[in-house]
């Protein structure tokens, strides 16, 4: 009786979480420009206009520049602060930390507005790369969660071995400490990609005008005129989402990374 | 190994970079937020530097606190539904077996990232009268005619839910996943329903993370920006999406960056209350 109760909880939030999905899915399939469900005649023909029409394969290829190269940044901004956490003794470094993980805790719209300030008063606003640097700083918290994660794995006394055979830092993050915490950084950057490909409103403040990232574009044309092109980006990007975080599952420890205590673990 | 305290100078270059950056792009930038929320305002959207608080006094009209009334009830309601059903959905998932557990944290994930757009594109598309859910229930015979549930605010709530569904299991998880399962086990032997177990030993035990959590979420549903923009009518504004709308489209910058300010203290305070509550830092695990 319970097992069944429990059974159909997870089948009720399951179609909770994937109704919307399934409709914009459907939608797409419309043969004519109609936002009609179900879908009136089949057509393939919006999920291949994302990448047929010049004006959403262009956006499309903004997002995945920007997200990648916001990754890039994020990783490259908490790699070496995770790594000075673990190695040194030094009580007000956590004060980056936290200014690290503020932006992601903090309403959103607060580092738009702080970054649509920045680049307003130093004459950059409207600069396509504007973008990146703030995505950078926006999603640093996710690396620097996954990263400071994997530091907490090394067990010391390997790196206590490495030195007493002469090595020094460079060469012990070279062959020990960087092979055992790569899959933390993949996933680091992993999170930081996805959650950049998706946002709207920084990028909105920074770029809004002049470059069209797709979740803009989406924006847009919820505004001024719906196409089901929209609807097929947005099924395109569920998909994305989910291969990404199942290749971060396939090739490291998802339940681990989200903070769940795994067998083997000392504490 | 031993961790050492920095000593030469160039022991400080790793966090040189990172602090660098965080100190130009987001701290500098917060600076300059403040500083334009004391500016004044002039004719053709731009601002000049002056210090006064005119922007800080807008608080106090009858508009302001109708929007900040209105969000605070909005995100309270948001994060307790989301509790409510996220709590016995955390619990249930961490008892599922790893392989199954994985698939459903990929999937949660997949829905935490979208973006906010497509999640508001998405629900006003199921809640329409052309597309919508009315079509199914017209089918089943429980309706007469399709109807348009969109907008209002039950469509803002059922958004606002989606989205910070996936976190409050989240940040929950944690915490559920380390419980120990003795403590439902004696429960079971001395003769407890599981739903009683749950009830009387479970929740209690985590009292102080579910206030928390109910915290961090309050938060989450306080920065949505533009569901309620989407899938709501102008009453159902939060103060999210009013500062968007002063800074873009109404160009007082002054007066959006005081509304930021006031909304910083506010999240601030309230992660200070939900660290003093669990007595650790970090409670957010995302």
């Amino acid at each position: 009786m319970s097992k069944l109760l429990t059974r159909m909880f997870f089948v009720c939030m399951a179609l909770f979480l994937a109704l919307p999905i399934v409709v914009i899915a459907g939608v797409a399939l419309n043969d004519k420009k109609t936002l009609a469900f179900p879908p009136q005649g089949l057509s393939a023909d919006w999920y291949l206009s994302v990448f047929t029409d010049a004006a959403w394969r262009s956006a499309l290829v903004n997002s995945v520049l920007v997200a990648a190269t916001a990754a890039a940044i994020s990783v490259a901004i908490a790699l070496p602060l995770a790594w000075f956490l673990w190695r040194r003794v030094a009580p007000w470094a956590q004060f980056v930390q936290v200014i690290g993980f503020s932006p992601f805790i903090l309403p959103p719209v607060i580092t738009a507005l702080g970054a649509l300030s920045f680049w307003a008063t130093t004459g950059f606003y409207g600069q396509p790369w504007t973008i990146v640097i703030s995505h950078g700083i926006f999603f640093v918290s996710l690396p620097l969660v996954t990263i400071t994660l994997g530091f907490a794995t090394i067990d010391r006394e390997v790196i206590e071995a490495g030195m007493t055979m002469g090595a020094d830092d460079k060469i012990l993050m070279k062959t020990v400490i960087f092979p055992l915490i790569r899959p933390y950084v993949i996933s680091g950057f992993a999170f930081a990609f996805v959650l950049s490909l998706n946002e709207y409103i920084v990028a909105y403040m920074t770029v809004g005008f002049t470059l069209e990232t797709i979740p803009i574009k989406v924006f847009n044309a919820l505004r001024y005129g719906y196409t089901p092109t929209m609807a097929a980006v947005s099924v395109f990007f569920v998909l994305v989402a989910v291969g990404v975080f199942g290749l971060v599952a396939r090739f490291g420890d998802l339940p681990k990374l989200l903070g769940a205590w795994s067998e083997g673990d000392e504490t | 190994m031993r961790r050492s305290p920095p000593q030469k100078p160039v022991d400080y270059l790793p966090i040189a970079f990172p602090a660098i950056m965080l100190g130009v792009f987001f701290v500098i930038p917060f600076a300059i937020m403040v500083a334009i929320s004391v500016f004044e305002r002039v004719q053709g959207g731009f601002y000049e530097p002056a210090f006064t608080f005119a922007n800080y006094a807008r608080f106090l009209t009858p508009f302001f606190g109708k929007v900040l009334a209105f969000s605070l009830g909005l995100a309270a309601l948001v994060s307790a539904v989301c509790l409510l059903i996220g709590v016995p959905f955390t619990y249930m998932l961490t008892r599922l077996r790893r392989g199954k557990q994985v698939v459903w944290l990929i999937a949660l994930l997949g829905v935490l990232s979208l973006s906010e757009v497509i999640i508001g594109f998405a629900w006003s598309t199921l809640l329409s009268r052309t597309a919508g859910l009315s079509n199914l229930f017209v089918w089943v015979g429980l309706m007469e005619r399709p109807e348009a549930w969109t907008p209002g605010f039950a469509a803002v709530l059922t958004g606002l839910v989606y989205q910070a569904f996936p976190y409050t299991v989240l940040v929950l998880y944690p915490a559920f996943s380390r419980l120990d399962p003795s403590l439902m086990e004696a429960a079971r032997t001395l003769g407890c329903s599981p739903a009683r177990a749950f009830a009387n030993v479970v929740l209690p035990a985590m009292r102080k993370t579910l206030l928390a959590t109910f915290i961090i979420v309050f938060i989450f549903a306080l920065g949505a920006y533009l569901l309620p923009q989407i899938l709501g009518r102008p009453q159902h504004w939060t103060l999210s999406v009013l500062v968007t709308d002063q800074a873009i489209y109404q160009s007082n910058m002054p007066f959006a960056a005081a509304m930021a300010v006031f909304l910083v203290v506010a999240s601030l305070a309230l992660v200070g209350l939900s660290m003093a509550i669990t007595g650790r830092k970090g409670a957010a695990g995302v």
